[in-house]
């Protein structure tokens, strides 16, 4: 196991150096002077001259690449165009709130998803697997663009229980939570009863049947670990997209997480914060999707 | 359930005569019969049009008998073991009969119950070991469960009582080492491993009845040996009884006391296993004995059934196996036949024998001048008219040293780090018009051997010399020229065709790949001629592969072969996927063909009486090298190498009295990636010599062909 772990974090390493590079060049990937492109096409010969050179693009690209990862060595991605601040700081304020938003959201996902997908899989073709599945559907359909105002509306407006957005107390939680919670929890559902299906239909189940083992025992023990392994592909993608920043979700509540934080930075034009949160998810989705390997080698003996 | 039960055979009026006449056959046990199903009925499928898959069986074993339930693909025999154990697949229902185990009627318990009894005092083995265990679990935790299921509370919450008792199951079972093995996964067993497992399992429960679904089919004839040993030896040692399920006719004469015969969802013949093989009483029992390749049989065709089985979604009037009877009366097609005793401990479901004993016999012994007795060995030396060598004859196709090694890639940057030496030096001769079987275990390179004789796998050394060229060295474009000569048929004829893809268009591809015939019409001609000549008619060209049943697909994959007009045709295992009786169907056309166009077969197969049948020479295979090679008598009648012996004698037969000595091979075929030192049998040879570890022997001619790669001292040349 350790050389195959050693394989995957390897292999990660190469991917990350990628991601780093590419990102570095994405602020040369923009059609025409960046600069032109920050400041507009009035700023003045001085101004575009004076922020060239607090890019550093006035040097030559190999020594620009250079200063570039020495400076994500020392965790240094430059500073915001708007308000001067390092851009790892301005990162590490938003980046709790993300993961908070994003653990709740995945919570209520697996406590809602794990017994409906059970449920569904246990009485197939019949009523309960009809209505968890219309459940699902309708979770999918819905987009959250929708579903967070009508929260809002009905459970910040009408009803006055939770604040509107922000994030102030627990209580501001609890809206972008379900908004998030309930489309992951309706494709999980989804997962869980197809995967769960598939492996009812092993041989292996049969065997653990022959045993004389009860419904639950044999759901429990024998079919819900070998249905974990796709549950868990599609959740590592999800968490992934999950920790980068539900941009919608998290503009929709005006909830200071990363992906608020890259639409405001686009907006602005603040290219330096715009390439640190693209780094910062894209790195986000090498390390979930590494972790979703190792977990399979945990799980999967065979893979070992 | 019970009393729909009771209604039902009310009306079935041959059922319960059925009864009756198993009740007289199981004489000898019945005060005590661990098991006895009375009219059992199950259906599959919607209440609309639904499949009777058993319709009506009747059985009885006592204990520490073995029954056999014989018949082939579709019969129902799986269907009977599941509702036995009331396991069976969703849409599936017993409708109708009554299953006693040990005096309680099991059809009527509530599942709560039941569970109690699965696994306990009624267990079961399955057919496909390497995927009845489950992955993620090891395989010790695997046994721990059943043994916790069935063992009372006070003692399971022991763990190192459970623990104790795991390995003590592990053991019986002939599982070496089983502190270490108890934390293997079922990846790292090989076959025959996992089905001790299965059985370690099934013993967990102290049961009654073991229910062996095709225990050995999966596994190779040495470990089926050392499998079928063991189950008897458990048997022995607890006295349960065993219903053991089986499509094959070797593995019944070797294990069985008794059998009962399935066709289309009924048993129509039970016997005494004695009986049973010196003379079957259903038309069709002889028919599937008779089907059956063996050497006494080269001379002349086999015997087949014409047609399928029936659906049995319908309803019957008359015998099932009429429409196919070579037999059949005017009365088969109107009157159920019920059951008639043949003798003592011989029933037959058929009315050829309802005047009397006689009757039958007479209708036997009519139909005996055709065919081979079955007592006779697949082993018998075979006519020497088919076994002379064509003298002078200068061999069509020839390997020398051949060599398909696969790397074995490791790591981030997938560095080789050794090789898979799949085939290692391999020579092999064929010769015009004749057939040469490449005999082995699974695993043991042949189909590799095949694939990088036509390099459909590119050979990493060695010769393939075929009209004065090496093929193993030829300019790509020369090979595809080639390819008209060289053509393979495949194990699996449902994955062997493209479905999307008309039958006329699969057979004809090759004639216009190749530029053989380019116009359409002309194409449309041969393919149609083709299809005929291979028994599936012109009118097959227009559809699709799904239409068509597992044999006709085989004849169209010959077809297919045959449209390029080759020379030599690699069959990879033709007939391994096949019920016998179409099995003979595909051997007969195969023999056929060769007389007809001098077809070369280089026929890759593991079953020895397919082999004593068809071949003129056979070489036999082990890890990836040859250890003998001759003429098929010598080889099947005086094998010289131990593995070959082991091999042969592993091999069931129907013959009671062939007397052959058994050579028990212990373990499994190491991996091709690290072969032994020396010879690569020598760590389960039962006369290795310590100076078989220090090289690979070289080859000992016993005479001009007959030639095997072992010690002069060992082999007494």
């Amino acid at each position: 196991m350790g050389a195959q772990l050693a394989a995957r974090l390897g292999a990660a390493a190469v991917v990350i150096l990628g991601v780093c590079t590419l990102v570095f060049l994405l602020l040369h990937l923009v059609p025409g002077d960046p600069v032109e492109a920050m400041l507009g096409e009035s700023a003045r010969p001085a101004d575009q001259a004076a922020l060239r050179q607090h890019l550093g693009l006035d040097q030559p690209l190999p020594v620009q690449y250079w200063n570039y990862l020495a400076g994500l060595l020392r965790l240094d991605l430059g500073q915001s165009l708007i308000n001067q601040r390092p851009v790892a700081a301005v990162i590490a304020e938003r980046f709790p709130a993300t993961v908070q938003l994003t653990l709740a959201a995945l919570a209520l996902a697996l406590i809602i998803a794990l017994p409906l997908g059970v449920l569904a899989a246990r009485h197939r073709g019949g009523p309960l697997d009809s209505a968890a599945m219309g459940f699902s559907v309708l979770g999918l359909a819905i987009p959250n663009f929708w579903l967070g105002p009508v929260l809002i509306l009905v459970f910040s407006l009408w009803l006055g229980w939770t604040p509107v957005s922000g994030r102030e107390g627990w209580s501001s939680l609890i809206l972008p939570t379900l908004t998030l919670g309930t489309g992951l929890a309706a494709l999980l559902a989804r997962m869980v009863r197809a995967s769960l299906l598939e492996v009812l239909h092993e041989d292996y189940i049969r065997t653990a049947r022959a045993k004389g083992l009860s419904e639950s025992a044999l759901l429990w023990r024998h079919a819900l670990r070998n249905a974990a392994l796709p549950i868990l592909t599609l959740l590592g993608l999800q968490l992934g997209g999950l920790l980068g920043g539900a941009v919608i979700t998290e503009t929709v509540f005006s909830w200071p997480g990363i992906g608020s934080l890259l639409v405001d930075a686009i907006k602005a034009r603040d290219y330096p914060v715009a390439q640190g949160c693209v780094l910062l998810i894209s790195l986000i989705y090498v390390v979930v999707n590494t972790l979703t390997d190792v977990l399979y080698l945990w799980i999967d003996p065979r893979v070992q | 359930m019970v009393e729909q039960a009771g209604a039902e055979r009310g009306v079935a009026g041959p059922e319960a005569g059925a009864a009756g006449a198993a009740g007289a056959a199981g004489a000898a046990g019945a005060a005590g019969a661990v098991l006895e199903v009375r009219g059992l009925r199950t259906q599959l499928g919607g209440a609309a049009r639904p499949v009777t898959v058993v319709d009506g069986i009747d059985l009885r074993i006592a204990p520490g008998e073995t029954l056999a339930l014989l018949g082939e693909s579709g019969c129902g025999k799986s269907m009977t073991a599941l509702s036995l154990m009331r396991l069976l697949p969703l849409g599936g229902r017993i409708v109708a009969g009554s299953v006693c185990l040990g005096g309680h009627e099991l059809l009527s318990l509530p599942e709560r119950e039941m569970r109690m009894l699965r696994g306990g005092r009624m267990a079961m083995i399955f057919q496909e070991p390497q995927t009845s265990l489950n992955p993620v679990m090891r395989i010790g935790a695997q046994v721990a469960e059943a043994v916790r299921v069935h063992e009372d509370m006070d003692r399971t919450r022991a763990s190192a009582w459970v623990a104790d008792r795991v390995q003590e199951l592990l053991r019986a079972v002939g599982i070496p080492d089983p502190e270490r093995r108890a934390e293997d996964y079922p990846h790292q067993l090989s076959g025959g491993m996992k089905q001790r497992v299965m059985i370690a399992i099934a013993l967990a429960g102290n049961p009654r009845l073991l229910i062996a679904d095709e225990p050995t089919t999966a596994l190779d004839v040495t470990i089926q040996a050392q499998v079928l040993q063991l189950l008897k030896r458990v048997q022995r040692d607890t006295g349960m009884a065993v219903l053991l399920i089986t499509h094959d006719l070797g593995v019944v004469a070797e294990t069985a006391e008794r059998l009962a015969v399935m066709y289309a969802g009924q048993i129509v013949e039970q016997a005494s296993c004695a009986e049973f093989f010196a003379a079957p009483a259903h038309p069709y029992s002889r028919k599937l004995l008779e089907s059956l390749p063996t050497a006494a049989k080269r001379g002349g065709q086999l015997a087949m059934i014409p047609g399928r089985v029936p659906a049995l979604d319908q309803s019957f009037a008359g015998c099932r196996f009429a429409p196919r009877c070579d037999r059949v009366l005017e009365s088969c097609a109107t009157t159920e036949p019920d059951w008639q005793a043949v003798s003592q401990d011989q029933q037959v479901r058929c009315l050829l024998w309802r005047a009397g004993p006689s009757s039958g016999v007479a209708a036997a012994s009519a139909q005996a001048a055709d065919v081979a007795q079955p007592g006779e060995t697949a082993m018998a030396p075979a006519p020497a008219s088919a076994l002379a060598p064509k003298l002078g004859a200068e061999p069509l196709l020839r390997t020398e040293g051949l060599k398909v090694w696969f790397p074995i890639r490791r790591g981030l940057f997938k560095r080789v780090v050794g090789h898979v030496r799949a085939v290692d030096g391999v020579d092999l001769t064929l010769n015009a018009g004749e057939t040469l079987a490449l005999v082995g275990e699974s695993g043991c390179g042949k189909t590799t051997a095949g694939k990088g004789l036509l390099r459909l796998e590119q050979p990493t050394g060695g010769r393939v010399t075929y009209g004065g060229q090496d093929l193993a060295q030829l300019a790509p474009a020369r090979m595809r020229r080639l390819r008209k000569d060289l053509q393979i048929i495949f194990q699996d004829p449902f994955a062997s065709m493209n479905p999307r893809m008309l039958i006329g268009d699969i057979v004809g591809e090759g004639l216009q790949a190749l530029g053989i015939e380019r116009q359409a019409a002309r194409r449309r001609e041969r393919v149609a001629a083709l299809l005929e000549r291979v028994g599936i008619g012109a009118e097959a060209m227009t559809r699709y592969p799904h239409e068509f049943s597992g044999g006709q697909r085989q004849r169209i994959c010959i077809a297919r072969a045959l449209a390029v007009e080759p020379r030599v045709i690699v069959c990879d295992e033709p007939t391994s996927a096949l019920d016998v009786s179409v099995q003979a169907q595909i051997l007969n056309l195969l023999k056929s063909l060769q007389q007809d166009f001098g077809i070369s077969y280089l026929f890759i197969t593991h079953n020895i009486a397919v082999v004593s049948y068809l071949a003129q020479q056979v070489a036999v295979m082990y890890l990836g090298r040859l250890v003998e090679q001759g003429p098929v008598a010598d080889i099947l009648g005086n094998p010289r190498h131990p593995y070959t012996q082991a091999l042969l004698s592993a091999v069931p037969s129907i013959d009671p009295d062939s007397g052959r000595e058994q050579v028990r091979l212990s373990g499994d075929m190491p991996s091709p990636a690290q072969p032994p030192s020396g010879c690569y049998f020598h760590p389960r040879c039962p006369v290795a010599r310590p100076e078989c570890a220090q090289a690979y022997p070289e080859a000992v001619h016993l005479d001009a062909q007959h030639q095997v790669n072992c010690l002069p001292e060992i082999v007494g040349a």
